[in-house]
């Protein structure tokens, strides 16, 4: 294992712990999905209360499912694409370890009852110090690596990945300032309205630099590699990311419509969500036409069909986002469960599938195999998902507007139609086939985990081998962007 | 943190929107003028990791319109809507605005229709089909969260269908509950009446007082120290409506009936509360729910 090879080490640890977290956090995203449909199930157990368990679960397919994969599908890329050996070895090593522990902590405390109160941020201040300190790790590696590459020009995955790399880092240091009056208390820096803004600016661009960006780069990796195709467009891509850039930013505040927060933010927040409609297309059109000339691979090739699935879901999602936060739209969906329907098309249907077709293509190569024990089961992986998904998103499609709509409904006199428990009620069926919907795509994962330690015992652990520095690298020519 | 009070600062994000914006309108520009007339698309002619290319496809045009429809549609909406700083937009829109005409525009069409009780007898609306239909429907908006669909409470929340009242179940009675709030606070006595041990005999005397389940001995004991709760619920613990100190010889518990509730009770107080409606439902309305909640006990003839 010298300079001349590239770490697959990390690599290969991140890769592994994101099918396992994937089942720990869709698991625990089962039991809260049956809980709501079957509130007895917490049996009067604190630990098991929905409460606790729902920041467990998006914590950890979020930061511990998403961010293994992210972790995993960046190192590998970024080594790749510059032709260099990943930065700092022990500190990338020190990247998986404590990010590893931040995992293990969030799922004790959690539990416990222990919690800023910040959604997505609910880890109290001494792991956020962690995070940070893991988060500055993973950029001096990162871009350390891209430092000291041997290609001239960067490609543009990377461009993504340091996009999200940087804007994690600002984002989670500045919306987790807290006064800590204990060990495991403490109270946010901010006040009131400004709270919110700060939550839901860090929320929000949660999901357009970690859900998006991040994903985004691991799609301009692996579908071109898995297709064998180039990227359909450079200039698509200069385009799309300056302007997702310029623009993520300003939509948090469409969490915060009809609130104490002034008009003139909601307007913000609302317009900008609008235009990021088309720079997020701009990246699903890049990714599906790279396949164009090779359409027939989609027929016979799972890993594939997870890749440009996903991209199909992201497009419909970055649809759907835009004309919820219209604030004559959000003032139905607001509150209901259509937003989580939402939530879910974008993390099942696009991180998680873009994340599970990646992990396919790079476990057989971490482990000296030409492909996975079994090529059928990812076929069958890739139909329980997407049939799990659709019924997840469909029924809270319908549930979402039903209650929408039952809550607004007034009788003759003004007097509310329904009780919100009679909204709850009629909820009820749909609670159960998301639930079926979860239990489907939890299968597939463990299904994967078994496809992974069949193809891990049949093979042993690798690493690539880095090419001379050649012509034609770009390195010595000059530059012609 | 403090507020952003100075005039600079609306300046300030007005022109960090505006260049946003506008520079998605300028990367829009740049970028699709560049359109090769009929000939071959090649690629950048960068490589990496042995197979990576880029192609350079010209942006499709579909999606460059859909990009400037979004710009355009976004300048033309913080012209019209609150959006640049402190510029109202010309409309004149504002979110509390839109809520004060809906609220003037409800009151305008349902009105009348609450204004026909406000002189009613409570007792007369009480009998009135819509009358009741009306309070109904506002109970299960406004009361059921805590006093239960049906009406029958839940611990520490007392049952309205039971005809037993802690502050009176006269009409006017409990339009004033609904109207003013209630405060029941019974104080921690556990000191008073001697630590755990005197606690446990009250309890037992409490207990005795409804022919509970009880320890005799313990309650003899009890007894003589109930004189300081008898200050509110009366040297019989027959209760007090004015303070709103239960009927302790009658089977209905507000807080549980055990010896551990009860004990539970007596040593650390309780304090309930109904909060005030006056200010959030008005009169009127209140009326309205007073008469459904009175109904749900009146005996048949007393409606009229």
């Amino acid at each position: 294992m010298g300079e001349a090879q590239y770490n697959y080490k990390v690599v290969r640890q991140f890769a592994v712990m994101t099918v396992i977290w994937g089942i720990v956090g869709m698991l625990v995203g089962v039991v809260i999905a049956a809980q709501l449909a079957w509130p007895a199930l917490n049996f009067d157990i604190p630990w098991l209360s929905y409460g606790r368990l729902r920041p467990l679960h998006t914590n950890a397919v979020i930061f511990a499912f998403g961010g293994s994969a992210l972790f995993a599908a960046s190192y590998y890329c970024v080594q790749r694409t510059s032709h260099v050996r990943l930065f700092g070895g022990r500190l990338a090593a020190f990247t998986f370890w404590g990010w590893q522990l931040v995992i293990v902590l969030a799922a004790i405390t959690l539990p416990m009852g222990f919690t800023s109160a910040k959604e997505y941020a609910e880890l109290e201040w001494p792991i956020d110090i962690l995070i940070a300190v893991v988060w500055v790790s993973y950029a001096i590696v990162f871009f350390g690596t891209i430092a000291t590459r041997k290609v001239k020009h960067i490609y543009v995955a990377n461009w993504f990945f340091g996009a999200y790399i940087l804007t994690i880092a600002i984002l989670h240091i500045v919306n987790s300032a807290a006064v800590p009056v204990g060990l495991f208390k403490s109270y946010s820096a901010y006040a009131g309205v400004q709270d919110a803004m700060v939550q839901w600016w860090y929320g929000h661009n949660a999901v357009g630099f970690f859900l998006t960006a991040g994903f985004l780069g691991m799609m301009y990796y692996f579908i071109p590699k898995q297709a064998g195709r180039p990227v359909y467009s450079y200039r698509l891509s200069i385009v799309h990311f300056w302007a997702l850039i310029f623009t993520y930013m300003w939509a948090g505040p469409h969490h915060l419509h009809y609130t104490a927060l002034p008009d003139w933010a909601q307007s913000i927040g609302m317009v900008f969500s609008l235009i990021l409609l088309a720079p997020s297309w701009g990246g699903m059109i890049n990714g599906i036409m790279t396949l164009s000339g090779a359409w027939h691979k989609l027929r016979t090739d799972p890993i594939l069909k997870f890749l440009i699935v996903s991209l199909s879901f992201y497009g419909m999602s970055t649809f759907e986002g835009p004309m919820m936060s219209i604030k004559t739209v959000n003032a139905l969906s607001h509150y209901t469960d259509w937003t989580v329907g939402h939530v879910h098309s974008g993390a099942l249907g696009w991180v998680a599938m873009i994340s599970i077709g990646s992990i396919y293509y790079l476990l057989p190569r971490l482990f000296g195999r030409s492909e996975m024990h079994s090529v059928k089961a990812i076929t069958l992986h890739f139909w329980i998902t997407t049939i799990g998904i659709v019924l997840y998103i469909a029924s809270m499609w319908i549930a979402g507007v039903m209650q929408g709509l039952m809550w607004r409904a007034v009788n003759e006199d003004g007097t509310l139609t329904y009780t919100f428990v009679e909204s709850v009620k009629a909820t009820y069926p749909y609670y159960v086939i998301r639930l079926a919907g979860g239990v489907l795509v939890l299968s597939g994962m463990v299904l994967m985990a078994w496809n992974m330690f069949r193809t891990i015992a049949a093979g042993k652990a690798v690493e690539g081998d880095i090419p001379p520095v050649a012509e034609g690298s770009g390195l010595e020519a000059p530059a012609h962007a | 943190m403090s507020d952003f009070v100075d005039g600079f600062w609306s300046l300030y994000v007005a022109g960090l929107t505006l260049v946003s914006i506008v520079a998605c309108a300028l990367l829009l520009t740049m970028q699709h003028k560049k359109r090769p007339a009929g000939e071959a698309v090649g690629t950048t002619g960068h490589e990496w990791d042995e197979d990576l290319a880029e192609y350079n496809h010209p942006l499709p045009r579909w999606w460059i319109w859909l990009f400037w429809i979004t710009i355009v549609f976004s300048l033309v909406y913080l012209v019209l809507y609150p959006g640049l700083g402190t510029f109202k937009g010309v409309l004149g829109w504002s979110s509390i605005g839109q809520y004060e005409t809906e609220q003037k525009s409800a009151d305008a069409t349902y009105g009348p229709l609450f204004r026909k009780y406000a002189d009613m007898d409570i007792e007369a609306i009480a009998g009135d089909p819509k009358g009741k239909l009306m309070g109904e429907r506002m109970f299960l908006t406004y009361c059921s969260q805590c006093h239960g669909s049906d009406a029958r409470g839940s611990r520490g929340f007392p049952n309205l269908a039971d005809g037993d009242w802690l502050w009176g179940g006269e009409p006017k009675t409990i339009l004033t509950s609904i109207l003013e709030g209630r405060n029941g606070l019974m104080p921690p006595m556990g000191a008073v009446v001697g630590g755990p041990d005197g606690v446990k005999e009250v309890a037992n005397y409490v207990l005795s007082l409804s022919q509970s389940d009880h320890d005799p001995r313990l309650a003899e004991t009890g007894k003589a120290k109930f004189a300081v709760c008898a200050a509110c619920h009366g040297p019989e613990a027959k209760g007090n409506p004015a303070l709103g100190a239960p009927n302790l010889t009658d089977k209905t518990w507000l807080h549980g009936g055990s010896l551990a509730a009860i004990s539970e009770t007596i040593d650390k107080g309780r304090a309930g509360l109904m909060p005030a409606h006056k200010d959030f439902l008005g009169p009127e309305r209140s009326r309205i729910i007073a008469a459904y909640v009175w109904g749900l006990t009146a005996p048949p003839a007393a409606t009229k």
